[in-house]
C-alpha cells in the first residue's frame, strides 16, 4: 500500500492537535493535544521507515516516545503545583509573569 | 489494509471529539482510542516493537498518569468558555483547517514511488534489528536518554513534593480545638448531621432538613455542592408546609400531633 494515506492521517491528527492546543483552556487537555501531535509525528516516522526500508525512522519514533514520557511527567507535576497554589487548571489564570 | 480504512476515520473522529468535548476525562478516554489505533497502524507497518511500546508507554503509563492527575485536580476540570483574546477561538479553528488542508494537499501531491518495505531490515526480526541500531549508531543518544529520564523523575518528585511546615494535628489537638470552638464561638461540638435526615430520601445528595424545613448546609459534602449535584429539597418543604397547615385545619388530634412531633424531632 502506498504511504500517502498514512501521511494524510498523520497530517490530519497533527492539525487537530494543534487546533486543540490553541482552542482549549484546560491545561491538562492542552497537554493531551500536545501528545496527539507527538503521536502524529511518530506515525509519519514509522511510515517513512517503511518507505525507505531501514529502521532509523522507528528508532526516531522510539526516542520521541521516551522524551514524551519524560515531558508528561514533568508537565503534569507543574500543572499539579500550579493547581495547588491557584486552585485552577486553566492556562489563562497563570499569567503572573506578564506584569 | 482494511484495518487502515476502518481505523483512520475512527481515529480522526475521536481526535476531533477529544478537542470538542467539555469534560477532560472524556478527552483522555478518546485519546486512548486514538493511541490504540496508532498502535495497530504501527503493527500493520512492520513495527511490532513500537506497537508494544505504544501500548505499554502511552495507553498504559501516560494516559493513566493523565487520568490520575485529573482525579487529583478533580472539580475544576471543565473549561471556561470565556475568551481572553477576542476572536481567538474562531481564528484558531480557521488556521487549523487551513493548516490541515495545506498538509493534506502537499502530502498527496508528492510522489513517493513504491515503498521499499522492511522485509530486508526485519530479516532477523524487528526487535533485534532495532536493538542493533540502538546500541551501535544511536548508542550515545540512548545513554543521554537515561540522564533525561533521571532528571525528569527527580524534577517530578521535587515539584510534587510538599514540605510539611506545621506538625500534623493529632486527635487530641482536634478534640481540644472542637471544645475551644464551642466555648468561644458556640460551634456545635458533636458530629455533623447526616444527609437525608428528616428528608424524603436518605441518599448522600439530599440535605438534612432542619425542624423548620430548611435544608442544612452542613449535611452535604463540600465537593458535591461544588459539582452542583445536590438535590433540590424546596419541593419537600412545600409538602411539609402543606401537611402542617392540613394538621392545623384538622385541629388537635392525638395521632397527628404525635406524627408532627416525630417529624420535628
Amino acid at each position: 500500500m502506498s504511504i500517502t494515506p498514512f501521511l494524510v492521517l498523520s497530517g490530519l491528527l497533527f492539525s487537530i492537535g494543534a487546533m486543540g492546543v490553541l482552542v482549549r483552556r484546560n491545561a491538562i487537555v492542552v497537554f493531551m493535544c500536545v501528545e496527539l501531535m507527538l503521536n502524529a509525528s511518530n506515525l509519519a516516522f514509522v511510515t517513512f521507515a517503511r518507505q525507505h526500508g531501514n529502521l532509523d525512522g522507528q528508532i526516531a519514533a522510539f526516542f520521541v516516545m521516551v522524551v514524551a514520557a519524560a515531558e508528561v511527567v514533568v508537565g503534569l507535576a507543574i500543572i499539579m503545583t500550579i493547581f495547588r497554589t491557584r486552585r485552577s487548571a486553566s492556562v489563562d489564570d497563570a499569567s503572573l509573569l506578564k506584569y | 489494509m482494511i484495518a487502515f480504512w476502518i481505523l483512520a476515520p475512527l481515529m480522526v473522529v475521536c481526535a476531533l471529539g477529544m478537542v470538542v468535548v467539555r469534560k477532560a476525562v472524556h478527552s483522555a478516554l478518546l485519546l486512548a482510542v486514538v493511541m490504540v489505533g496508532l498502535a495497530v497502524l504501527y503493527a500493520a507497518q512492520d513495527a511490532p516493537f513500537l506497537f508494544a511500546v505504544q501500548i505499554i508507554v502511552y495507553t498504559g503509563a501516560v494516559l493513566m498518569l493523565f487520568l490520575f492527575v485529573l482525579m487529583l485536580v478533580g472539580v475544576d476540570t471543565s473549561d471556561s468558555m470565556v475568551e481572553t483574546l477576542p476572536g481567538q477561538r474562531v481564528a484558531a479553528i480557521v488556521l487549523g483547517v487551513l493548516f490541515a488542508g495545506l498538509l493534506v494537499v502537499a502530502v498527496s501531491q508528492a510522489t513517493y514511488g513504491a515503498a521499499f518495505g522492511l522485509e530486508a531490515a526485519n530479516a532477523d526480526g524487528n526487535v533485534p534489528g532495532v536493538a542493533q541500531l540502538l546500541f551501535s549508531k544511536y548508542v550515545f543518544a540512548f545513554e543521554v536518554t537515561s540522564a533525561l529520564l533521571i532528571t525528569a523523575a527527580l524534577g517530578a518528585m521535587l515539584l510534587a513534593h510538599r514540605e510539611r511546615l506545621t506538625p500534623k494535628a493529632t486527635q487530641r489537638d482536634m478534640a481540644l480545638q472542637r471544645m475551644r470552638d464551642y466555648a468561644e464561638r458556640g460551634v456545635h461540638p458533636g458530629p455533623l448531621p447526616s444527609p437525608g435526615m428528616l428528608a424524603r430520601h436518605n441518599s448522600v445528595d439530599t440535605p438534612a432538613l432542619l425542624p423548620d424545613g430548611t435544608p442544612s448546609e452542613l449535611s452535604i459534602s463540600r465537593v458535591m455542592r461544588a459539582h452542583g449535584t445536590v438535590r433540590d429539597v424546596s419541593h419537600d418543604r412545600l409538602i411539609a408546609a402543606e401537611v402542617e397547615s392540613d394538621t392545623k385545619q384538622l385541629g388537635p388530634s392525638r395521632t397527628l400531633d404525635r406524627q408532627d412531633e416525630a417529624g420535628e424531632r
